[in-house]
């Protein structure tokens, strides 16, 4: 049994006469992770914001959890919880007193809500500073208690923006753990990123968001496989050496600036020896020799435009 | 009683607990004021009676002026950060955290107001109100309290900045000094005696001043209780206006 738990189609948002959100279409099953990718400045917030009922759309639908966002606002609130990307959290109160706030928001019952903040306190590593002021917090230690806030009330749908820019390494992995087992008990989860490393450790679904519209969409495999393939690129001394090569190996690119080869290779051993047989054969010196795979990265460049010096190259 | 709003008031009342500065600024500040003006100036008043009994209405108005700013400093910094744009997205009453505002305004101006009619008292003080002149007094005292705050949260979260908030209410604080607060209307010179005699504090402070010494004025009262609620609705739907267009 599948049921959606975010349908998006033909959303669009603008400020003034600068369109942000250019008619943008989603659908996300519950359970699932949902990693809308995209640069600074795509549209990633926006979509969040309206999504979230902050904003109101332009033009559109949105249901959340088959609530629709315009006219079953009070529904929507209901189930889901949003953690943004500057920790909304009350610094005036300790750690323990922001999630008390939540809990009686949410009118959890006394005796569960000191059950569920102490699993919480425990669980974000934030047991000991729990009696400190927030005001006293490290960066990195608000955005957990603005997760752990979130989570307060059990919401369905969680979004969650930017959940790691500028957090140290361990904060990033507790975050990530936290979000596969929010996953593991049924919660959706839509997650804004600028890192492709976590779009493809996390999401079942990646959307790729730039300038305002969706330019990919599908899982991080099928979105890798839009990528330019594997190749090995070599690095040359000069441009003699790089004509040569150029000569020689079939199939290849050219980056003249970089004095840099394309070759498409697969990656196996035994077509990189026959590759390093031929440079040898006619005596070519190379300065580099790199082996690439491709990653989600390669997808994110290809797609958006931003594109590195090889796909400038090509 | 658990309502968004009851929660949101134990909110403000820890931040108030917080910090202590902000409750001793809105008690100390009037009382020194009070002292300034019944020890030092005012014996060079005539205002007809003593300087003490003149000068308590007054300086309890000014005490609930001057408890403001902390209010448009907090409104304003809720607003610019993060916190607010949780409250908006969890299902809870829109108005409850401007509702809390008020009411911890409203205590706090309560505490500075005893201060002020404590050391009133102490300085000889003396009111010939009889109980119904009282409650009055207290009714109106309350209804420019509610009034005032109302219309301090609207420029709270008016105002872009934490800095602009402070000086929005430069206004609203100084307001007090240019009515019969501190000598009557009629010793002032001309164009600042007409402002004077227009503007809500005059008719306010008459009013209460009328109760407090046992001759009620109907007129200044009634104009004290239309300024009040005229304040009162202009603050009220300002501020529910400004909090839904600022996500």
């Amino acid at each position: 049994m599948t049921t959606t738990a975010i349908a998006v189609s033909g959303l669009r948002k603008a400020f003034g006469d600068k369109t942000v959100l250019d008619g943008i279409d989603l659908e996300v099953p519950a359970g699932t992770v949902f990693s809308l990718l995209g640069p600074n400045g795509a549209g990633k917030t926006t979509t969040v914001n309206v999504l979230t009922t902050l904003m109101k759309a332009d033009a559109g639908t949105v249901r959340i959890a088959g609530h629709d966002i315009g006219t079953q606002t009070k529904a929507v609130r209901a189930v889901v919880g949003v953690t943004g990307q500057f920790a909304a959290v009350d610094e005036l109160l300790t750690g323990q007193e922001n999630l008390q706030l939540m809990a009686d928001l949410k009118r959890v019952g006394s005796g569960e809500a000191k059950r569920v903040i102490t699993g919480l306190l425990e669980r974000f590593d934030l047991a000991e500073p729990a009696q400190k002021l927030v005001s006293t917090y490290s960066g990195g230690m608000r955005r957990k208690l603005d997760l752990a806030m979130t989570l307060v009330g059990n919401p369905q749908i969680i979004f969650l923006d930017e959940p790691t820019t500028g957090l140290d390494p361990r904060s990033r992995r507790i975050m990530w753990q936290i979000v596969r087992e929010l996953v593991a008990d049924g919660v959706t989860i839509f997650l804004t990123t600028q890192y492709l490393e976590e779009a493809d450790h996390l999401a079942d679904r990646v959307a790729v968001l730039d300038q305002g519209a969706l330019v990919a969409q599908g899982t991080p495999a099928e979105l890798k496989r839009q990528a330019p393939g594997s190749h090995v690129r070599l690095r040359f001394t000069d441009a003699g050496e790089l004509d040569a090569a150029a000569r020689v190996l079939l199939g290849s690119v050219r980056d003249n600036e970089d004095l840099a080869l394309r070759v498409p290779s697969d990656g196996g051993v035994k077509s990189l020896r026959s590759l390093l047989d031929q440079l040898d054969e006619h005596s070519i010196n190379t300065e580099e020799f790199s082996v690439h795979t491709p990653d989600l990265d390669d997808v994110f460049l290809a797609l958006t435009g931003h594109a590195s010096i090889e796909e400038q190259a090509r | 009683m658990n309502t968004d709003s009851v929660i949101m008031l134990r909110r403000n009342f820890k931040h108030t607990v917080r910090n202590p500065t902000a409750v001793f600024n809105a008690v100390i500040f009037p009382v020194v004021l009070m002292l300034m003006f019944v020890y030092v100036i005012g014996r060079a008043f005539n205002v007809g009676v003593k300087y003490i009994d003149y000068s308590t209405p007054g300086m309890i108005v000014l005490a609930i002026c001057y408890g403001l700013s902390a209010t448009a400093l907090a409104v304003n910094s809720d607003m610019t950060k993060g916190i607010i744009n949780r409250f908006k997205v969890m299902d809870i009453s829109r108005s409850a955290v401007l509702n809390a505002q008020v009411a911890a305004t409203m205590l706090r101006s309560l505490i500075a107001i005893a201060a002020i009619l404590g050391v009133g008292f102490a300085l000889g003080f003396r009111s010939s109100a009889n109980l119904g002149d009282w409650l009055g007094a207290i009714g109106i005292i309350l209804a420019v309290s509610f009034a005032a705050s109302w219309l301090t949260v609207a420029l709270g979260l008016f105002a872009k900045t934490p800095e602009s908030a402070g000086m929005a209410l430069v206004p609203l604080i100084l307001l007090p000094f240019l009515s019969s607060a501190i000598v009557p209307v009629a010793k002032m010179g001309t164009g600042i005696r007409q402002f004077a005699e227009y503007q809500p504090f005059t008719p306010i402070i008459e009013s209460i001043r009328g109760l407090l010494s046992g001759a009620p004025s109907g007129g200044y009262a009634l104009a004290a209780l239309a300024w009040c609620v005229g304040i009162t609705l202009v603050g009220y739907l300002w501020s529910l206006s400004t909090f839904k267009k600022r996500a």
